[in-house]
């Protein structure tokens, strides 16, 4: 195997079908059914109006993953800046049809589909600094001023996404950039300098920030000031998950969730709703296998021999991660409202198409894991 | 190669610390998930139990008030109104058009219905009218198809089906006020009404019954998605009187062209009281539904105060009725005796001053029946300065007079039996012999009910400490109490013979004061007394100049008209005292209406031992009232 891709030649189809690490894509199916079971439920024991579609958008996303996963790992590092640009370009795009648009512009009409330009923002942000990574030498990670193209290919998107405005996803984006770094190996100490800094900045923020976001960042730390208000979301919320117990209320009997006292309860908070139906039970077991999911990546990024497929694995699986536990925290009032999904198991399209890319990608470079290619792009010999 | 394994050497480190991170998260998650669902999760049950399940009460049906023969005086009606829940209205105003074409929509009926559907949620109903009647109903019915959103709802209403005819005895119902409100529920429900006057306020807590229960599960919106639950109220006790409301009906007609009058009728055995009727009235129907803010106003204002039960609000001077208790205080101490007899010229001298019989030609020689017969101020003048104030007293509290009787309805006057005591003590002034004098004729300080009036009767006609009874049961007592036998009254029994017996001449004998009054069949003939009681003291000019014959007297002024009877002869089984106030003398306004009443009383028979089948059976007949 190694001597194979030592040479830098491609794996043959078939040859890259067998090294695909099924037990994942196993995983990902499982956490995808669960989705599908919750969204009946919250249809009130109805396929329509969101498991039907979540059924069909994850089939065209496990097509696409696959896809992604088959192409050569050297395909995504060569056009992994152009990905990035090209999301960029997407993302002002929107930022241009939203100042003469609504109020909240997140999405491009394609006809066919909503695309959520911030969404494969995320997927093309690790690609980007992937790629950036893989260039750089240990000394020159220990330069600073290598590190401001990396720092600015994170704001930017940033800045624009924050600007939609999505404090969730702005936020999102800049927390796994800072976790790519650190795996890359930046010193603790430069991180520390940044927060700093980033406090410093804080004002600034808030004055960016819209007042609903403003609003949603007081409540949480006071919900009690406003129960009927946005702190009523998370208290109803806590109703759900707390009077779920052990064992749950049973399937489609969450009295929270069904009698519309669950808001989102088919999107933001569905595991809120999973909880209440399943109880603790429930709730832990999906929160496991969300663990499995992340160990596995780990793993798989670990046993990889090029920098660029290493940072794309753990790129994806810290993003992910990052949504299970904010989105998880948030419908226990652990974090703000900030409005992110659950992987997988949130209706939503552009989200889970994006999450089954990274996938997808992560897959590819498992499969490439082998493979040495030189800080060019070129093919290393050891 | 080598800084590149090196830098393998750094990524997985650092990648297993963040591995480490996410585990760290997902436990802290875990903990978190168990902090709600396994420590806090009663309370959060609770609370999801609160959001979901609403309780809602049912309001019982209210008691029925029934006659003694168990005929409905108070019961509950269906009253129909429409709502308009808006969400099944395509168009509220296209609805509303139709509806006005139906029943006709006036323009503030239509604002305030736009207005509450504007406020409130779209699927709670707005009432559009309350009360339709049953026409009405059925042209909404019919024209269902053509009114989304129109709904009609069944509601129960009090009704009273005699009307003013049983409102004094009854009273009626209306929404509770801030001051009843106390630890019921019920009483917190929108529509309740409690009693507020008559047995309707007295048996208020035996009518009013337990509230159900109702509990619904509602979504976050508060719309009703099921019932979960649902317990049934109890109803109200049925209250059975001792009312016959054919009697009621009787004597309320009776008085109905008198502009103020009352008239109560008693078993006089027994106590019940059998009718008691008051006028003027009002329509408790009205109240039931809601009074203007007008008509209200101008019920309570009205100088004819038709809210008052005369019967025992009503304080009346006795006149002339007042002469039997004076009679037996003498015949039952001994200072008198039946052939006592005194000579009447038509007035008296005491002191200075002069007292005069309603006859100023004078009676001549009378003894005791003649007396009350034709009903001679000076006998009783005589009579009441032999046996003195304080035997008066104490043989008018005897029979009833200035003592409340009845603890079934509300505002029972006491009235007022004079003492030189009480008169030092209120008054401050000395007691004065001549006010024993007029107290002998029953005017000066006292003052009695009706009630009182009819209770002394009866306690005469059967010699019992008769006490008057209004409710049978009420279903609250275990079971009703076996039939009273009144302890017998502690006069001796040839005083009452005396008595009766002037009473009986007052009727029968040609020349009694109500002679042409008087029932000619011997099995069902009278006894009474009359009375009139001045309301404006007579003045001396007036004495010189003549006394202004009644008619020509402004209304207000003219005497109270009273007349107090009992029937038959022989075991009276029915007492009754009549009051016309204003209505002159007592031998020709009163007289009659007892005469017809008490006729009435013994042809129905309501207390004859075979009343209760017998009436049931004559009121099945068709054409009877």
């Amino acid at each position: 195997m190694a001597t194979v891709a030592a040479t830098g030649e491609s794996l043959s189809l078939g040859r890259r079908l067998a090294l695909l690490s099924w037990p994942l894509v196993v995983l990902l199916c499982i956490l995808a059914g669960i989705g599908v079971a919750m969204l009946y439920s919250a249809g009130g024991g109805s396929w329509e109006p969101w498991a039907v579609r979540h059924v069909m958008r994850f089939g065209v996303a496990l097509a696409l993953m696959l896809a992604v996963a088959l192409v050569d790992l050297r395909f995504w590092l060569r056009y992994a800046y152009a990905v990035y640009f090209a999301s960029v370009a997407l993302l002002v795009a929107v930022e241009v049809a939203g100042a003469t648009g609504m109020g909240a512009q997140r999405w491009i009409d394609l006809g066919v589909v909503r695309l959520q330009p911030s969404e494969l923002m995320k997927i093309a942000l690790i690609l980007g600094l992937a790629r950036y990574f893989h260039g750089l030498s240990m000394e020159d990670i220990g330069r600073p001023g290598r590190l401001v193209v990396p720092l600015l290919m994170i704001l930017a998107p940033a800045f624009l996404v924050l600007r939609q405005p999505d404090l969730g996803t702005a936020a999102m984006l800049a927390v796994g950039g800072a976790a790519i770094f650190f795996v890359v190996g930046v010193r603790l100490w430069k991180f520390g300098l940044v927060a700093v800094l980033g406090f410093a900045a804080m004002p600034v923020v808030w004055n960016v920030l819209r007042p609903y976001q403003q609003q949603r960042i007081l409540t949480f730390f006071d919900p009690e000031s406003d129960p009927l208000g946005a702190g009523y979301h998370i208290l109803q919320a806590k109703i759900a998950l707390g009077s779920g117990g052990v064992f749950g209320k049973g399937f489609m009997q969450g009295s929270q969730a069904h009698l519309d006292f669950l808001p989102e309860r088919q999107t933001d908070f569905i595991f809120t709703m999973l909880a209440e139906e399943f109880g603790l039970i429930g709730g832990l077991s999906v929160l496991g296998l969300f663990v499995l999911l992340f160990a596995y990546g780990v793993a798989i990024a670990i046993r990889i021999r090029n920098q660029f497929g290493r940072v794309v694995a753990m790129g994806v699986t810290v993003t992910v991660a990052l949504y299970v536990s904010i989105n998880i925290a948030m419908v226990m009032g652990l974090v703000p409202v900030v409005g992110a999904p659950l992987p997988l198991i949130s209706y939503g399209g552009t989200a889970i198409l994006s999450v089954m890319i990274g996938y997808g990608l992560l897959l590819s470079a498992s499969i490439d894991r082998d493979a040495m290619i030189g800080r060019s792009g070129a093919p290393e010999d050891g | 190669m080598y800084r590149d394994n090196e830098r393998h050497r750094l990524f997985t480190r650092r990648a297993a610390v963040l591995g480490g991170a996410q585990f760290a998260a997902a436990a802290m998650l875990a903990g978190r998930m168990y902090q709600f669902q396994v420590v806090d999760s009663d309370r959060y049950k609770m609370l999801a139990e609160d959001n979901r399940i609403n309780m809602r009460l049912v309001a019982p049906a209210r008691g029925r008030i029934l006659d003694r023969f168990s005929s409905p005086l108070a019961v509950n009606r269906e009253s129909y109104r429409v709502l308009l829940i808006a969400e099944r209205a395509a168009d509220v105003d296209r609805t509303l058009d139709m509806l006005d074409r139906l029943i006709g929509l006036t323009e503030a009926e239509r604002s305030r219905v736009l207005r509450e559907v504007g406020r409130r949620r779209s699927f709670v109903p707005v009432t559009v009218r309350d009360g339709l009647d049953w026409r009405e109903v059925a042209k909404i019915e019919v024209n269902a198809p053509d009114l989304p959103g129109i709904a009609i709802d069944a509601d129960l209403v009090r009704d009273y089906p005699h009307s003013i005819k049983s409102v004094h005895v009854l009273g009626y119902v209306a929404a509770v006020s801030e001051t009843e409100l106390g630890n019921d529920p019920l009483l917190q429900l929108p529509g309740f009404r409690t009693g507020k006057d008559g047995i309707e306020k007295t048996h208020d807590l035996a009518l009013r019954g337990k509230a159900g229960a109702s509990q619904v599960e509602v979504n976050a919106l508060g719309r009703v998605i099921r019932e979960v639950d649902r317990v049934e109220g109890v109803p109200g006790n049925d209250v059975r009187l001792t009312i016959d409301i054919a009697l009621q009906a009787f004597a309320q007609d009776r008085l109905a062209p008198h502009q103020s009058a009352s008239a109560v009728l008693l078993g006089a055995e027994t106590g019940e009281v059998l009718a008691m009727a008051s006028t003027p009235a009002y329509e408790p129907n009205q109240f039931v539904r809601g009074l203007s803010a007008d008509t209200w106003r101008s019920v309570v204002s009205d100088p004819m105060t038709p809210l008052l039960n005369r019967c025992l609000s009503g304080l009346y001077a006795p006149g002339s009725t007042f002469k039997l208790a004076v009679a037996l205080a003498a015949l039952n101490a001994r200072r008198s005796w039946p052939g006592q007899r005194i000579y009447c010229k038509g007035v008296m001298e005491l002191g200075e001053a002069k007292f005069h019989c309603w006859n100023k030609h004078g009676h001549g020689w009378l003894d005791m029946v003649g007396a009350i017969e034709q009903s001679c101020d000076i006998y009783f003048y005589e009579l009441a300065q032999q046996v003195g104030i304080d035997r008066i007293a104490e043989m008018s509290l005897g029979l009833g007079l200035g003592t409340r009787l009845l603890d079934d309805l509300p505002g029972e006057q006491e009235g007022l039996i004079p003492t030189p005591e009480w008169k030092l003590a209120s008054i401050g002034t000395r007691w004065q012999g001549g006010e024993t004098l007029i107290t002998g004729i029953g005017q000066g300080f006292v003052l009695t009910t009706p009630l009182q009036l009819a209770v002394m009767t009866a306690r005469i006609a059967s010699g019992r400490a008769v006490v008057p009874k209004l409710v049978i049961e009420d279903g609250r007592s275990a079971a009703p109490p076996p039939e009273p036998r009144f302890p017998a009254l502690k006069i001796r029994e040839a005083a009452l013979k005396t008595v009766r017996r002037g009473m009986n001449a007052v009727a029968n004998n040609e020349r009694g004061s109500a002679y042409r009054y008087a029932i000619r069949d011997p099995a069902l003939a009278l006894a009474g007394k009359t009375g009139t009681s001045q309301v404006v003291k007579i003045s001396r000019s007036e004495r010189g100049t003549g006394v202004l014959k009644n008619h020509e007297r402004p209304w207000r002024e003219r005497d109270h008209a009273l007349f107090v009877a009992y029937a038959p002869l022989e075991k009276p089984r029915y007492a009754i005292s009549v009051v016309v106030e204003h209505g002159g003398a007592g031998s020709s306004v009163a007289a009659p209406i007892a005469r017809d009443i008490l006729l009435e009383a013994q042809r129905r028979d309501p207390l004859g031992a075979d009343a209760g089948d017998r009436l049931a059976w004559a009121e099945a007949l068709p054409g009877q009232g």
